[in-house]
């Protein structure tokens, strides 16, 4: 039985729901990976790159359907680490530089080779960048005798790849992404691994960006796994997390396309971004507000230490009447009345002080708090 | 082919190129300063980021004046507020999370990008829409390029240039070393900010000639070879300006002398040879001279070796001018040492006995003088 909601969407619409769900979850499980080794804008050099990559095999084989493409594509992505990391080695030039340098002369170099020799073919700048994931249940082929989108024939099997791929060399990526020097020691060879999840993004990339375009490619893989890292410290669930909230995005973003009959990857995208947005925002611990929460909370209680500590000083002098006054505290402390009321209904309440009208009392407890923020014993 | 006068008679060759050149120079410049701070990579994410600014001023341009015609000023502030908002989000996801600024850059990157791909198909599906313009700021278009543009590129990178060159010590000063310059009670934000601007106003004025992918490499390239040729930034940041400019002028003669051979690529793949022959050439730093010191002191090193290895073969005879093979000497750890052994003999050092070689009065004299001067060997 198809649930209700379901049952309202044509089989086009729920197989570009069910396409969308299998591209998100193969970007996001390689991108983890990508963002916690900081190499995020390696998969926008390799989303462009490939592009020389596709162009290439399609000169030898005069074929955009050609299984090669995925070879082809992974080989260019390699490529594209490779040489980033040859500029680097010189020393002459930064990493950061490195990236910026190399890509945009591959892609350069694709499109050149597509106006100048392949203008008659369907293969576009266009669409390279943008993609059009609406068209993909046009194209499709038979498997079995069933007859499947072509697209989804081919991102089923990739992200298989990634699963296994992060599964079998679960504690080989764990090690070498958190402590490399450690993987190499230990005879891991973390730079195989290395350009074995380069190859694995590369392969992602080029199934996906015929889909949805090689930024939302940048999109999918980045941006989830940004958004679950600002949740969770734990690797499983860091993965689970962005693989959850890149299809969520995908499936909303085509939902509010459609909505607002409007371009597919660019809303995939842009809702993303509200999902990193609001992870920024709300996420516990580590989020905006969280932080401004507990920065206003640390100053109440600084305060409050603060407090005990001036009516130690204080307590049992002459002065002590007008020094350990409530009134006095604007003045000495250079505090707002408001604050200062803040600061005293928080030590009343926590037991450092007892307050009778205008005079402030410390307790043993204040006593012992006030004499620990002052290192005695 | 193009001759040296189409530059003078061919009036849009003249535009284009001028144009080209004045962005390759202020790109150049400017961009001296983000590949020093290690920022090669804002380029990319701000010529990205600045799409849905354009957009937006395409549509706020029709909603002021009714008409779809493009202000390229307009255009020009648009992509500038978005390109500047989407580098303050990178400062408050790299200042307040632990995300690390690859992704933060790429989060910024596709994010607005594809939030720029929805405003566009906005813009598309508009009932009078006229697109023309906004193509041009995706995938940049210099052939189509008019006076007007020229002027406003002009203008504008003059004033950014204008204020680089005002500010110079200051932005020197904050790119390498920062903490000493706060220490000197400059306010550091205030000079990032106004940096940061300068590199964002020469990505804008360039994006329309060379697009959004490539700007990055406009923006890294002149700067990345520039910096082989000297270590003094005055220098670099005026070389990398005329590397720019020169590549503009060379890429725009080159695209309109060939048939399809779009300028953005074309002036790309220049300026990333001009990186190339530097990387290779340059003195001091270029490769191809390390390489040539590199092996000078390697033979250097092999003669020497050779001839205090023969000395002390021979001291195991009592004879220092006991005749050796040259295949004895592989036991000093100098392979093939035929090479060696004929520029000594051509010095007088050694000589030939039957098939072996043994050392001259000379050589003798010689080797002592390297074991008392290198100790004992």
């Amino acid at each position: 039985m198809m649930p209700l909601g379901l049952a309202m969407l044509s089989q086009p619409q729920i197989e570009i729901i069910v396409i969308a769900v299998v591209v998100s979850a193969a970007c996001a499980l390689s991108g983890v990976f990508l963002v916690l080794k900081r190499l995020s804008l390696v998969s926008d050099a390799i989303s462009h790159s490939i592009l020389l990559g596709i162009v290439a095999v399609f000169f030898l084989t005069h074929d955009l359907a050609s299984p090669l493409l995925i070879v082809g594509a992974a080989a260019t992505g390699v490529l594209t680490v490779w040489l980033i990391e040859l500029l680097t080695r010189t020393r002459l030039i930064k990493e950061d530089a490195g990236i910026g340098l190399v890509f945009p002369v591959l892609f350069s170099i694709g499109v050149i080779l597509i106006s100048r020799y392949a203008g008659n073919v369907h293969l576009d700048v266009d669409a390279v960048l943008v993609g059009e994931i609406l068209y993909a249940p046009l194209d499709r082929v038979d498997i079995l005798g069933t007859s499947l989108p072509k697209s989804l024939v081919v991102m089923v099997p990739i992200l298989l790849i990634n699963i296994v791929f992060i599964t079998l060399f679960n504690k080989e990526l764990k090690l070498s992404t958190f402590d490399a020097g450690l993987a190499a020691a230990l005879g891991f060879m973390p730079a195989v691994l290395h350009y074995v999840l380069v190859a694995v993004v590369s392969v992602t990339a080029v199934g996906a960006f015929d889909a949805v375009g090689s930024i939302l490619v940048v999109a999918l893989m980045i941006v989830p796994a940004a958004a679950a890292y600002l949740l969770t410290d734990r690797l499983s669930v860091l993965i689970l997390l962005s693989v959850g909230i890149a299809a969520a995005c995908a499936v909303g973003g085509y939902f509010a396309a459609r909505a607002l009959d409007t371009n597919i990857a660019g809303a995939m995208a842009t809702v993303c971004g509200i999902a990193f947005a609001l992870s920024l925002t709300f996420a516990p611990r580590r989020g905006l507000l969280a932080q401004v929460l507990r920065r206003s909370r640390q100053r109440v209680e600084f305060a409050g230490q603060l407090l005990t500590v001036h009516l130690l000083q204080h307590e049992g002098e002459p002065s002590a009447e007008y020094e350990c006054s409530f009134d006095h505290l604007g003045e000495h402390m250079r505090w707002s009345d408001e604050f200062a009321a803040k600061v005293v209904a928080r030590v009343v309440q926590e037991g450092y002080i007892e307050r009778s009208g205008d005079r402030l009392e410390l307790t043993g407890l204040g006593r012992a708090v006030a004499d620990s923020a002052l290192g005695k014993s | 082919m193009i001759s040296p006068l189409d530059f003078i008679n061919d009036h849009t060759l003249r535009t284009v190129s001028a144009g080209a050149a004045m962005v390759g120079a202020s790109a150049g410049a400017l961009g001296t300063f983000a590949v020093l701070r290690r920022q090669s990579l804002v380029g990319d994410a701000i010529s990205h980021a600045a799409l849905p600014g354009v957009a937006l001023a395409f549509l706020a341009g029709a909603a002021v004046s009714g008409d779809l015609a493009k202000h390229p000023l307009m255009l020009l502030a648009g992509a500038f507020i978005a390109g500047w908002v989407g580098t303050l989000c990178v400062m408050l996801i790299t200042k307040t999370t632990r995300i690390k600024a690859d992704t933060a850059l790429g989060i910024v990157l596709s994010v607005f990008f594809g939030f720029g791909l929805v405003l566009l198909n906005v813009i598309q599906n508009m009932p009078t829409a006229s697109k023309a313009g906004l193509d041009k700021y995706l995938f940049g278009n210099a052939a189509t390029m008019l006076t007007q543009d020229v002027l406003v590129i002009g203008i504008v990178g003059s004033v950014a240039v204008g204020v680089l060159a005002l500010c110079f010590k200051e932005f020197k000063l904050l790119s390498f070393d920062a903490e000493f310059m706060a220490v000197q009670g400059w306010r550091t934000n205030f000079v990032d900010i106004l940096l940061t601007t300068l590199i964002v106003v020469a990505i804008i004025i360039g994006l329309q000639t060379v697009g959004v992918v490539l700007m990055s490499a406009m923006l890294v390239a002149p700067a990345a070879a520039a910096r082989q040729w000297s270590n003094r930034l005055g220098f670099v940041v005026a070389l990398a300006a005329l590397f720019g400019a020169l590549s503009g002028v060379i890429g725009a003669g080159l695209s309109s002398s060939i048939e399809r051979l779009s300028t953005g690529p074309t002036i790309v793949l220049v300026v990333s040879a001009f990186v190339l022959i530097s990387l290779f050439l340059a003195p001091a730093r270029g490769m191809l001279w390390a390489h040539l010191r590199h092996r000078r002191l390697h033979r250097e090193v092999e003669v020497k070796t050779v001839l205090v290895g023969l000395y002390n073969l021979a001291g195991h005879h009592d004879d220092p001018y006991y005749p050796h093979s040259a295949d004895t000497l592989d036991a000093v750890g100098v392979h093939s040492a035929e090479n060696t052994l004929g520029q000594l003999q051509q010095r007088g050092l050694v000589e030939r006995s039957g098939s072996d070689w043994r050392l001259t009065a000379d050589g003798v004299k010689e080797a002592e003088a390297q074991l008392s001067a290198g100790g004992a060997a």
